[in-house]
């Protein structure tokens, strides 16, 4: 179970996460929505020991993550993937390292053992026989999916997954959403999901929370979103350019 | 007018401040993650051979231009003096204490430590040092200390290298052109230098190697700002390993002046 508490994050006096707070229990699929820029890779961050909140509490599994020591910490890394926006794939390795990286450097199987297993989560993604290849040979939407076969070939308890499907082609995307229900469906594996694509939040959440000004101002499952009476989230989720999101903006410019 | 300018002098003060404070960090967590296994002697050696083994053709050039430049300067004093047998002594001691071991440093910065602030700002902007950590991989153990061990080996060594040509290049200029024989430049040098010119001139190569790996992997972990910041944080990091080496040998040959007068 992940718990944020009254979670607080200031770069240079702006203020990114304002107090927020948000359960996600274990197992569950929680989208987060909300605009560029409004904090919600921040957020991830903080949840994986990246960040440190200025003030406020992240709690995975009951144990707060500013305070793990160096060794607590990396056994909590070891139950917890994070699939980065653009990948961050390892540009000096091959698909196949990349992958199995996190095996190669704190597991003893043999490298013979880490390549099958590399393999088997890159057809996971559909992208076997690729090992090879070098991040550079890849287009945006494989180096996407080479992420979540990183993400997923350790096995995880939690995956975080920073815009999964942006950038990617809609059969692309569809199958990406596929394996992140899938892997909720068999493995019970709890995910937060940042996204701006409503299509992809409706298919994958059990429940979505909307982040706007540093905190989440509404949260529930999909259906609720949808019939939300709330302006600025029914101004989001239609992608509508007139409302009190970008009043808002007007006002300040 | 005045004000901006004590606001100006201010944000540069704290700057230097917090610029150091960070390379102290970073060089404590160095230095524990070195002695700390697991020990990754694979990424050693391939930083090693980057570091060493690649510069070799670049050092060779410039130590041998060393040594024929010093031996022509030289000469033209010595031989109005009558005292062209000394030249073999003072260009051994020459390149061995001094500029052996700083023209070395500044090849090594300028061509290793740039690339090193390239390497890990790309990886900085791209995510992938973050991307290490959520791979419960230390950043610094995995990226700076095979860095650090590298250069801290190799730079000595590169330095020694370049000891041999430059004195083997004003063996030449010696030698073939001013007829000094060949025996009496070899005894010249050899009694001219000491071990203790060998140690310092070796010692400094060492201290100059951390400050090499350390400033550009400082610099490569600061980078902000896409492929405009991997640029500027290049130039700073040379620029700094610069005045940090000729700071530090200033310090060092000082220091053994004291010690070993």
């Amino acid at each position: 179970m992940i718990q944020i508490q009254r979670l607080s994050k200031k770069f240079n006096n702006n203020l990114v996460l304002n107090e927020l707070s948000l359960d996600v229990q274990t197992g569950q699929t929680c989208v987060i929505i909300g605009r560029s820029g409004c904090g919600k890779s921040v957020l991830l961050k903080h949840i994986v020991g990246l960040l440190r909140p200025d003030s406020g509490k992240v709690l995975v599994e009951g144990r707060e993550v500013a305070s793990l020591k160096e060794l607590e910490l990396v056994a909590l890394r070891s139950k917890i993937s994070m699939v980065f926006q653009g990948g961050a794939l390892f540009d000096s390795m091959n698909v196949s390292e990349n992958v199995g990286f996190s095996l190669l450097e704190h597991t003893r199987l043999s490298p013979k053992e880490i390549f099958a297993r590399a393999e088997e989560s890159l057809s996971l993604v559909g992208l076997g026989g690729i090992g090879n290849l070098m991040p550079s040979e890849l287009s945006g939407g494989m180096k996407k999916r080479v992420a979540l076969a990183r993400a997923i070939c350790i096995k995880p308890e939690i995956i975080l997954y920073d815009e999964p499907t942006t950038g990617v082609d809609p059969i692309t995307a569809d199958s990406i959403n596929e394996l992140i229900r899938s892997l909720h469906d068999k493995l019970k594996v709890t995910s937060l999901v940042v996204t701006h694509d409503m299509k992809s939040a409706y298919h994958i959440a059990d429940k979505i929370a909307m982040m706007y000004k540093g905190r989440i101002i509404s949260e529930g499952s999909p259906e609720q979103i949808q019939g939300t009476q709330d302006p600025v989230v029914h101004q989001f989720i239609n992608g509508l350019s007139k409302g009190p999101i970008t009043d808002a903006v007007d006002i300040f410019k | 007018m005045f004000n901006l300018f004590f606001i100006d002098l201010g944000r540069k003060v704290l700057s230097f401040i917090y610029f150091f404070g960070g390379l102290a960090n970073l060089t404590g967590q160095t230095i524990y993650q070195t002695f700390k296994p697991p020990y990754k002697y694979g990424q050693i050696i391939e930083q090693s051979e980057k570091a060493g083994y690649e510069s070799l053709p670049i050092v060779s050039v410039v130590a041998l231009f060393i040594g024929f430049i010093f031996a022509l300067q030289f000469g033209y004093f010595m031989q109005r003096i009558g005292s062209e047998m000394y030249i073999a002594s003072l260009v051994a001691l020459a390149i061995v204490r001094e500029l052996g071991p700083v023209i070395t440093a500044l090849i090594v910065a300028g061509r290793v430590g740039a690339a090193n602030t390239a390497e890990l700002g790309s990886m900085q902007v791209t995510e992938q040092i973050d991307a290490l950590e959520t791979l419960a991989t230390n950043p610094v153990k995995y990226l700076v200390v095979p860095r650090f061990v590298a250069l801290g080996m190799m730079l000595p060594l590169l330095t020694l290298f370049a000891d041999i040509v430059g004195i083997m290049g004003s063996y030449l200029i010696c030698v073939l052109k001013m007829g000094i024989t060949s025996s009496m430049y070899m005894n010249m040098t050899f009694s001219a230098l000491l071990f203790k010119d060998l140690f310092t001139g070796l010692f400094k190569a060492w201290i100059f190697g951390m400050v090499i790996a350390l400033v550009s992997c400082y610099e490569g972990f600061n980078v902000e700002g896409g492929a405009v910041g991997v640029g500027r944080a290049t130039t700073r990091s040379v620029v700094i390993s610069f005045l940090m080496i000729l700071a530090a040998d200033c310090f060092i040959t000082a220091l053994f002046y004291f010690i070993f007068p």
